[in-house]
């Protein structure tokens, strides 16, 4: 049990919904705003983008120099760079769904916390979708039909 | 503050703290902060890592929390769909980050700064894809 990977974890966590939550990203009229470049087009949501890419950016040239992260033996970095067809059908889906609701799974996660009923649905449903995915994965994997 | 920019500083800002978070996560903890992934691991993994896991979706959902303490206000949360489009987009949204290996976080975020392929071509695909779902709708309205 590591105390000081815990307390990272809930810091970087907190600073995650934080910033969730200043940037307009847990509003799904915004976030369909920022969908809609055809209509009446929001493009504010570019700054989250932006802003959040080049700090996580620093972070990785950081982590190219360092052998190991501060509390933990080694970097867990997806190393895959194959494009198949999951990665794409997978992505397509997520952005429809994206696109009805205008949520996504860490803003829909942080705004749990208000308790409000439709984002209760939309994150039970999320967690149905996950389980089914982990089902038919795992029936793949262990070769049963 | 001009209409122009009252928008998109507090945008700006968050965006900066939500890459710090990713940084944060990564250089102390080795992890990635994608939270499709981290959610879906609280349902599979077990001991420590589940409990780190934990520890970060407790933060995260301090953040509105906090935030309202912070200014005085709840982050604006204006929900439009009925249940059962949240419903079905909640479905479409668990499936397919899984199958897509991550969603905005872990493949916008992280990804993206480490130009990796294939998360350039999974956020592309769930940009064009989401804007074509908002675009129908609206012309279906």
């Amino acid at each position: 049990m590591s105390p000081a990977r815990l307390l990272s974890a809930l810091a970087a966590g907190l600073v995650f919904g934080f910033g969730l939550s200043l940037s307009g990203m847990l509003d799904p009229v915004r976030v369909r705003g920022f969908l809609d470049v055809g209509g009446a087009w929001d493009p504010s949501l570019m700054a989250v983008l932006g802003g959040a890419v080049t700090v996580s950016a620093l972070g990785t040239l950081i982590q190219r120099r360092l052998a190991r992260p501060a509390f933990d033996a080694r970097f867990e970095i997806p190393a895959g760079r194959r494009i198949d067809p999951p990665l794409v059908i997978g992505s397509a889906l997520f952005g429809i769904g994206w696109g009805l609701a205008g949520l996504c799974p860490g803003p829909a996660v942080a705004a749990l916390s208000s308790g409000a009923v439709p984002v209760l649905v939309f994150v039970g449903a999320m967690a149905v979708g996950m389980g089914v995915h982990a089902r038919v994965a795992g029936r793949r994997a262990t070769g049963a039909s | 503050m001009t209409d122009i920019l009252s928008p998109l500083l507090p945008s700006l800002a968050g965006g900066l703290l939500i890459g710090l978070s990713a940084a944060m996560l990564l250089l102390l903890n080795g992890r990635i902060a994608g939270i499709s992934g981290l959610v879906a691991g609280l349902g599979r993994d077990r001991g420590e890592r589940r409990l780190t896991d934990l520890a970060f979706v407790l933060g995260l959902l301090s953040g509105p929390p906090l935030f309202a303490v912070a200014t005085g206000a709840w982050p604006v949360m204006r929900i439009e769909a009925s249940w059962p489009l949240l419903a079905v987009a909640g479905l479409l949204v668990g499936f397919g980050s899984r199958l897509g290996s991550g969603c905005t976080s872990g493949h916008g975020v992280a990804g993206l700064a480490r130009l990796s392929p294939r998360s350039l071509v999974a956020v592309a695909t769930f940009l064009a894809s989401g804007m074509a779902t908002v675009t129908l709708m609206r012309l279906a309205a």
